[in-house]
């Protein structure tokens, strides 16, 4: 009996791995275990093309307390009691099918990885990419994803502090839908995802089990797709409200002498979580499929086991001590099953109705295929790295005018009209609000904060993955760095093409290359991770986006900085460089080479050195007091940092040198490692002593005050505040209007 | 002073409301479950910020039917001083103890932002340390704020001096470029006729610090606070 290609297509598994599995079992699967082999050895959630590259990346440091991978979220310890979780997720493909639940649910998932951890969440972040947003099916995708995060985010009770959102014709169809979530475990609670004997009870808590997201992981994420009406049936719908109520009483049930374990049922449902469950706990598993609530009539082994119905969690009790359990989750109004047990054995054995109806070795099931390959660098992207930039031609608007509209672009503009749709104050925590480089978040009861961030530029990582996705990292940690927090630990979350092909092979070889090599200079581990192939449009790959999230510590919340200059007087530094104005190598990959030119070219540059002596002076100075007012320089460049912070601080800015001929690239050009300081006149010689100490290249470069922005003595370039304000503050709603 | 802060289903805000007043203001606070009862341990009860229920059917309209409602009404009845925030509010109306309803906000969106509250009357017991026409800085998130009532109902409130705070700007300007949601006459939070029940669509317990924005929330509890203290004297 041979499986049909249809049959294959449809759980998306190749021929080569149905015979592995066949092999590996010694004998034909029967059709319940095809179904698991297709939920477990798909790419969301077997890592096939990733797992050998991102057993590479630097995962360790003293601060660890859980290696990434051995629990659903890597744990790093704060000192004083506290540990932090986080973990960046993707739900790129649900949400180009349905964007408002494709949202909501991914917000939903990562939360419940976060709280599977024992972990309360703290912060909500979430990192998007669209195509551009005179679309009109982008703009459709774009309020369905904004409204499926703030409907679940808000109703939950959870502030949505950060993020970011960048549209490019790559993402057209194939929107990028990454949330992150941030936890702080208590001493001594944290949870952990595996049985303790044999013996031990399997409990479903939460939503009872439909049919909604069957073959979400296997269908929807392990290929590109066309169709996508006919998808529709395969995206999870969500309830915050009962995940609400279902995080409180899984913190509570933690308290429990007979809880012993706790898991999320997310990508591949009851398969996945309690398949990995028995295999984190070196035990076999005895499932009664029939134990399992249901809320449609006539539901199959198969769809019971492949649903993806939301909002369920997994527990593992101690035989005999359950009464308790049973009776938080009731007065939670909250369903509580036994579902199953663990055992001795190696086998996941599923039952229906006393029948024993497949049973199935569990590592053979986790253990799914790895892809190794290491590409090669295609000679479309060594051109591109070649181009001329010089060759590039002057914009035919002047300076004043192309600031303008580099304001008002919508990669660059305010996000403000989207992140007021997310309540970012609940939890009282909140010291710096979204619309920053980074938020930062109080500690209660301990002077400490955090700051969170997330970053990565697709265009920079397509013109050179390995630089790129150092970038990338280097960013990320620059955005922490500027509020003076220390970069203690990252998570990444891979967007990528189709990983069959070399190209993208390519790709994630050299970006992973390029994230570990980071991390290792920064001495930063990466603490967990996603990786979602396959993201695609119209047959053509999207540019690599390893989106990268961050986190950082201020050992006093107090000692922050913000974006916005203060006072009439201080004067503008550059740190990082001793150069006002940047050159034509900045133009490489920039916003305004694809805004103004559209085009994307250039060799993207990075010194790690550099960069980490830079971002380490601006802490210091932060911490020391020396510093009014901190940005980063990436988007835009120079001038469109200069106009943020003015516009943020509501109060001008007069730089001292006007920029060469080659204007543009002086202004709008986006070299690494630096960063854009005021200071108060009094501070500037302590200032540049911290930043002679570190090796790091300072310099001068105008002053603060005033109602305008001009660029060099004589006015040669200026424009209006009250200008540069209405672009900036607007140009998103302008550019996303029906 | 004792506070009872209620939990619902779905509410969120009695962890930052416990922060404001036992936390920053150093009083008694302990939460209520929405199954009980009994409340005459309390000296105030405050009905907390959230989405009670997922707001499923309306914002409020299931949570009002919880047993401890009734308590809560009986406990108003009795002259309690009684605070609903943001859902609080929704609660209150859709319990009849206050007029009125909260709707969805005018231009459709959820909205979080700080907001400037003038102060219309200052002799209320959760508004006497403030003074008339000062402003309060105090922020905002909901997507159903939008206060509506029949002509008749917004013309007693107002002649009543019911109305407690508008939305303004920092300067105490009423006008509809600053009504962040559309309720009529930018009516912010309103209290009952004897003057013990008061609902507010902004969150006081999100500025209980300097740290994170601002601490003009305080002036309401504190109020509350020392109102109390004086009744017992």
């Amino acid at each position: 009996m041979t499986v049909s290609q249809e049959t294959l297509d449809e759980i998306a598994l190749s021929r080569n791995e149905y015979e592995a599995i066949v092999d590996r079992l010694g004998r034909e699967p029967e059709p319940l275990e095809l179904g698991l082999f297709g939920a477990l050895w798909s790419e969301h959630c077997g890592y096939k093309h990733t797992k050998a590259l991102l057993r590479t990346l630097p995962s360790s440091s003293e601060r660890l307390l859980v290696a990434p991978g051995a629990e659903n979220a890597g744990v790093v310890d704060l000192g004083d009691g506290l540990s932090v979780c986080f973990k960046i997720e993707s739900h790129n493909h649900p949400s180009a099918v349905e964007p408002f639940e494709g949202a909501a649910t991914g917000v939903g998932g990562i939360i419940r990885d976060i709280f599977a951890m024992g972990a309360r969440p703290i912060a909500l972040l979430n990192s998007l990419r669209f195509g551009q947003p005179d679309d009109a099916r982008t703009r459709y995708l774009l309020n369905g994803v904004i409204g499926g995060i703030s409907s679940y985010g808000n109703c939950i009770g959870i502030p949505d502090v950060g993020g970011e959102i960048f549209f490019s014709d790559t993402y057209k169809g194939n929107p990028l839908v990454n949330a992150m979530c941030v936890g702080l475990i208590e001493d001594g609670k944290m949870a952990s995802a595996s049985a303790k004997e044999p013996g031990d009870l399997l409990l479903l808590v939460g939503a009872d089990t439909g049919r909604d997201g069957i073959h979400g992981a296997s269908g929807l994420a392990s290929r590109s797709f066309e169709e996508q009406a006919e998808m529709r049936s395969a995206v999870q719908v969500g309830n915050p409200f009962l995940e609400k109520v279902l995080i409180e009483a899984c913190l509570e049930a933690l308290d429990l002498p007979g809880v012993v374990g706790l898991q999320d049922c997310g990508a591949a449902g009851i398969t996945s979580a309690a398949i990995e469950m028995a295999e984190r706990s070196g035990m076999g598993l005895k499932l009664l499929i029939d134990e399992v609530p249901r809320r449609e009539e006539g539901m199959t082994p198969y769809e019971v086991m492949l649903s993806e119905s939301q909002e369920r969690m997994l527990l593992a009790v101690t035989p005999g001590q359950e009464g308790p359990v049973f009776d938080l989750f009731e007065k939670w109004d909250l369903d509580a099953t036994v579902i199953g047990n663990f055992e001795l054995g190696e086998n996941v054995r599923i039952y229906d109705e006393g029948v024993e109806v497949t049973s199935t070795p569990v590592i053979t099931l986790t253990d799914a295929p790895e892809y190794k390959f290491t590409g090669e660098k295609p000679q479309w992207l060594t051109d591109l790295q070649n181009a001329d930039l010089s060759a590039v031609p002057m914009p035919s608007e002047s300076p004043g005018a192309t600031l303008l509209k580099m304001l008002a672009a919508p990669n660059i503009a305010s996000r403000f009209p989207i992140y007021r749709q997310y309540d970012y104050h609940v939890q009282t925590n909140t010291v710096v609000e979204p619309g920053g480089d980074a938020a930062v978040l109080r500690l209660k009861g301990s002077k400490r904060g955090i700051a969170v961030s997330t970053d990565c530029n697709g265009r920079i990582c397509y013109l050179d993955p390995e630089v790129g996705t150092a970038i990338a990292v280097a960013e990320a940690c620059r955005n922490l760095s500027v509020t003076g927090a220390e970069p203690v630990a990252l998570t990444d979350g891979l967007n990528f093409g189709n990983p069959e092909t070399p190209d993208v092979q390519f790709q994630l070889t050299e970006s992973i290359a390029g994230m570990s090599r980071a991390a290792e200079a920064f001495g930063i581990p990466i603490v967990s991770g996603n990786a979602s192939m396959y993201n695609q449009s119209a047959g053509t790959d999207i540019f690599p986006t390893p989106i990268i999230g961050s986190l950082g510590l201020l050992e006093d919340v107090e000692k922050h900085s913000t974006a916005g200059f203060k006072s009439e007087g201080d004067l503008i530094v550059l740190l990082g460089t001793d150069s006002t104005w940047d050159d034509i190598d900045g133009l490489a990959g920039s916003e305004y080479l694809d805004l103004i030119h559209g085009k994307v070219e250039g060799q993207p540059k990075i010194d790690l050195d550099l960069e980490i002596r830079t971002q380490n002076v601006c802490r210091e100075a932060i911490e020391n007091g020396l510093v009014a007012s901190g940005h980063d320089i990436s988007d835009g460049g120079l001038a469109v940092a200069i106009a943020e912070s003015a516009v943020i601080g509501e109060i001008g800015a007069s730089i001292n040198d006007a920029p060469g001929d080659r204007w543009d690239a002086s202004m709008f050009g986006e070299t690494q490692s630096r960063i854009l300081l005021s200071t108060s006149s009094d501070n500037l010689s302590a200032l540049e002593e911290l930043a002679e100490y570190g090796n790091v290249p300072m310099t001068v470069i105008g002053t603060v005050g005033g109602d305008s922005l001009s660029f060099g003595s004589g006015g040669s370039i200026s424009l209006s505040l009250a200008d540069a304000d209405d672009a900036w503050k607007n140009g998103f709603s302008r550019a996303t209007a029906d | 002073m004792k506070f009872g802060i209620v939990v619902f289903p779905g509410t969120w805000s009695e962890k930052d409301t416990h922060h404001a007043v036992n936390g920053v203001l150093g009083q008694d606070a302990e939460y209520i479950w929405h199954g009980d009862e009994a409340l005459d341990q309390y000296d105030a009860i405050v009905l907390p910020g959230g989405f009670s229920y997922g707001d499923f059917l309306r914002c409020g309209a299931i949570a009002r039917f919880s047993p401890v409602m009734e308590a809560v009404i009986a406990f108003a009845d009795r002259g309690g001083p009684v605070l609903g925030i943001c859902n609080g509010f929704q609660v209150l109306c859709e319990s009849g103890l206050l007029p009125g309803v909260l709707m969805r906000n005018d231009h459709l969106e959820f909205r979080c932002i700080w907001t400037d509250l003038k102060v219309e009357n200052d002799s209320t017991m959760f508004t006497s340390n403030a003074t008339k026409g000062q402003t309060l800085h105090i922020p905002m998130s909901h997507g159903e704020g939008n206060y509506q009532a029949d002509a008749a109902t917004i013309d007693r409130l107002e002649s009543n001096g019911q109305v407690v705070f508008r939305y303004a700007d920092a300067a105490g300007n009423v006008s509809p470029e600053v009504n962040p949601n559309g309720s009529i006459n930018n009516i912010a939070g309103i209290v009952n006729e004897r003057g013990n029940v008061m609902g507010m669509m902004p969150h006081p317990e999100k500025a209980s610090e300097q740290l994170i924005g601002g601490d003009d929330g305080n002036v309401i509890f504190s109020s509350m606070i020392e109102n109390f203290a004086k009744s017992l004297a």
